[in-house]
């Protein structure tokens, strides 16, 4: 069932512009006034940095740009720029971001607030392009703030936001955004540009204070440690980790004060789910297809609701739990694999598990995998979900089976 | 906000003229736990003595990270922050590109900043040849990559690398019974190499601690000259190599002298050898390498026949190549026409 929308006119000193996602994340790191980005080809994330390549060619961006001959150089190079206060940009999809990988293990220890894109994209082998969430999902447990967008507005918003974050000297951190490749990428929607004169009112200048690179500042980072410091060292992230909650809520309360517009809910959005009997979660563009299919069993009576997680880390495990708490049985459609995890499920579906533990209410949870490779998640995809979930919600207890949907057996 | 327009000029370091006019302040102190003899600890201390104070240092992993700068201690009297093993090009890169566009935006106060990256052979040459190689295009951003090479992975316990002399005993190359000679590559020409293939890469060299004050100089010269920019130092390892650790000094002046080491500048692609290196290219007689070798116990188990191997390929440098001990390029080969 099509729902007409119109369009809704630019917002105050907001201009309207129809870009893609990775076009939108070009258009706020221009606002932020990038320094220093490195560049290396891989589908599908690289239209990023050659739409920041055309900022910096017609002169709308003045920043570094040096294209690397490898990811693991290219997110280095950013790594150490930071290090002396530029306030730097990097980002890769699949195999490139696991080239990268030892930059990634290191960055959050070095407390480097890099803030990357990751096009999600399948990994190899084979060769794929299509959408997958494990490239990002794999510095999980690092020390990196991990958020998912499903609109160029998102992205664009998510991206002067994550400066804001990640260089509060409470955090720290480095994030990652995703997007899913080509499904966001590449995908052209209406956006609200801010003009330079608010993201200003809302981004502070990055300082480094005092872990500051400087002749005038002569520092030993990240000297070799032995089994008498390692495990303080660790805590330290950890506190930051932690700190980042209360920083990414009043990072959005001030967005939301200055741009005059955003989401309430930083942590996650939430679909029709005030009276829903089944919710279902999906992360990044599954959205799209979740929604309209919601729409339809809502036109049956069924009383479906979607909840899209927005932040993985931290994650936002008492608001998560709040969420689901009303729901009669709960679905979770990973766009990932965990092979051989507890229950052979997805990623999400064992964090939402973990995160449920506790809880006073635990409805049942049903463990979905579909859309890997970018394999079009349809509404009958949906459907069967929910179905499988309203059969669960009448016996009162789930099979922690985990389905895969829209494979060919 | 800034006091002066950027101009990416770098620091005029002029060379010391002679070892009493060198300067009395040390920016590598106490505060490291290297080995007795350790020539790669004097490089560093000469190294950021020449670069003097308005230097940051960026060190992969090594013997010069892990034996040199361990928490709760350091030696660096200037900045100092670890990077990768494979990483010191890109860390050069990143830092001066950092420092460059925050300058230039005026967001930082300009002024020339020494930007010095360093790895070992096994990081350098080997892991992060690729990132040394990619920052030595880029001819905007100022910076010097000085690998040490004491000819192995030395940090991990004397592993063989692709700078390890042919037929060396390291841990992966241990000689044995069945198989005496188990490492039969020859070592990587890499000062060459890199003069070779960036064009416009203004500087490379090659030092030896053994001849301090020519090596400091080296040194200002590569952070003077402005643009990416690249050295490599033989130092000899009393652990890796197997002597008694007061001979550093005199093995590292037999490298030269037998010409297993070559001393040259490539400055602006003009090729100029240096002190004993210059003699040899002149006409002098090499010492033979088997003085060098027998010294070192890592060369213990060498027969006649490995000795004269390794000479002919030492004498090949000087007689045969093109650019004698530069580049291995011969005029032709004896028997072609």
């Amino acid at each position: 069932m099509a729902v007409e929308t119109k369009p809704a006119g630019a917002v105050a000193d907001h201009k309207e512009m129809l870009i893609s996602g990775s076009e939108a994340c070009a258009e706020a790191l221009t606002l932020a006034d990038l320094d220093v980005v490195t560049a290396y080809p891989i589908r599908p994330y690289d239209t990023v940095m050659q739409a920041i390549a055309k900022k910096i060619a017609n002169g709308q961006l003045e920043a570094e740009y040096i294209v690397a001959e490898g990811e693991h150089s290219q997110f280095e190079i950013v790594k150490h720029a930071s290090t002396v206060g530029a306030r730097v940009f990097c980002g890769s999809s699949g195999v490139g971001w696991m080239y990268a990988m030892e930059c990634l293990t290191v960055t959050p220890p070095l407390r480097v607030p890099m803030v990357c894109m990751v096009g999600n994209r399948a990994l190899d082998d084979p060769g794929a392009f299509g959408v997958e969430h494990n490239d990002a999902l794999v510095v999980r447990d690092l020390g990196w703030l991990l958020i998912w967008v499903d609109t160029a507005q998102e992205m664009l918003d998510t991206t002067l936001l994550a400066y804001r974050i990640a260089e509060d000297r409470r955090v720290f951190l480095p994030i990652a955004i995703s997007a899913d490749g080509a499904f966001l990428t590449h995908s052209q929607a209406i956006c609200q540009v801010p003009s330079r004169g608010l993201v200003d009112k809302f981004l502070p200048r990055y300082d480094r204070g005092d872990l500051l690179l400087h002749p005038d500042n002569p520092i030993t980072v990240a000297p070799q440690a032995n089994e008498d410091w390692v495990i303080e060292i660790r805590r330290q992230n950890d506190e930051a980790m932690k700190r980042a909650t209360a920083v990414i809520d009043e990072a959005y309360a001030d967005f939301r004060k200055v741009m005059g517009r955003g989401p309430e809910n930083p942590w996650f959005e939430e679909y029709m789910t005030d009276d829903a009997e089944i919710i279902l979660i999906g992360m990044g563009t599954i959205s799209l297809p979740m929604k309209v299919g919601i729409r339809n069993m809502r036109a049956q009576g069924k009383k479906v609701g979607l909840i899209r997680p927005r932040w993985f880390r931290p994650f936002p495990t008492e608001r998560m739990v709040k969420a689901l708490s009303k729901a009669s049985a709960i679905g979770v459609i990973d766009r990932d694999y965990s092979f051989g995890s507890p229950f052979n499920s997805g990623v999400v579906a064992n964090e939402i598990r973990a995160a449920l533990y506790n809880a006073d209410k635990r409805p049942p949870l049903l463990s979905f995998i579909c859309g890997l490779g970018g394999r079009e998640v349809t509404l009958e995809d949906v459907a069967k979900a929910a179905d499988m979930c309203y059969a669960a919600a009448k016996a009162g207890k789930s099979d922690p089976k985990t389905h895969w949907l829209g494979v060919r057996e | 906000m800034a006091d002066t327009a950027f101009t990416n000029a770098t620091q005029i370091l002029e060379p010391f003229k002679g070892v009493k006019k060198v300067t009395i302040e040390e920016y590598f102190t106490s505060g490291h736990r290297t080995c007795q003899g350790c020539e790669s600890a004097l490089v560093m201390k000469l190294m950021v003595k020449a670069a003097g104070p308005r230097t940051i240092v960026l060190g992969s992993t090594g013997c010069m990270y892990v034996a040199n700068t361990t928490y709760y201690t350091t030696p660096w009297v200037v900045p100092w922050m670890h990077t990768q093993l494979g990483s010191s090009g890109s860390a050069a890169l990143g830092t001066s590109a950092g420092l460059k566009a925050l300058m230039r935006k005026g967001k930082m106060k300009s002024e020339p900043i020494n930007v010095i990256a360093f790895c070992g052979d096994g990081g350098g040459a080997d892991m992060g040849l690729g990132a040394i190689s990619a920052t030595l295009t880029h001819k905007e951003y100022n910076s010097l990559i000085l690998l040490y090479d004491n000819e192995s992975y030395a940090n991990t316990d004397i592993q063989l690398s692709g700078s390890t002399p042919y037929g060396a005993n390291t841990t992966f190359s241990p000689p044995g019974s069945v198989k005496r000679i188990i490492h039969t590559r020859w070592k990587k020409n890499t000062a060459g190499m890199l003069a070779a293939g960036h064009p416009e890469c203004r500087y490379v060299a090659t030092v030896d601690a053994s001849y301090a004050v020519e090596m400091m100089n080296k040194v200002r010269k590569a952070l003077t000259i402005g643009g990416p920019t690249f050295i490599h130092s033989l130092d000899p390892c009393p652990k890796g190599w197997d002597y008694d650790p007061m001979l550093s000094h005199e093995l590292g002046e037999l490298a030269v002298e037998t010409g297993v080491f070559p001393l040259y500048e490539v400055e602006d692609g003009v090729v100029r050898h240096y002190g004993k290196t210059k003699a040899i290219v002149e006409g002098r007689p090499r010492k033979p390498v088997r003085e060098y070798l027998l010294k070192q116990g890592r060369f213990a188990h060498f027969t006649e026949e490995d000795l004269e191997y390794f000479q002919a390929k030492v004498d090949e440098m000087w007689d045969k190549w093109e650019i004698p001990g530069v580049i291995p390029f011969w005029k032709e080969r004896p028997g072609t026409k």
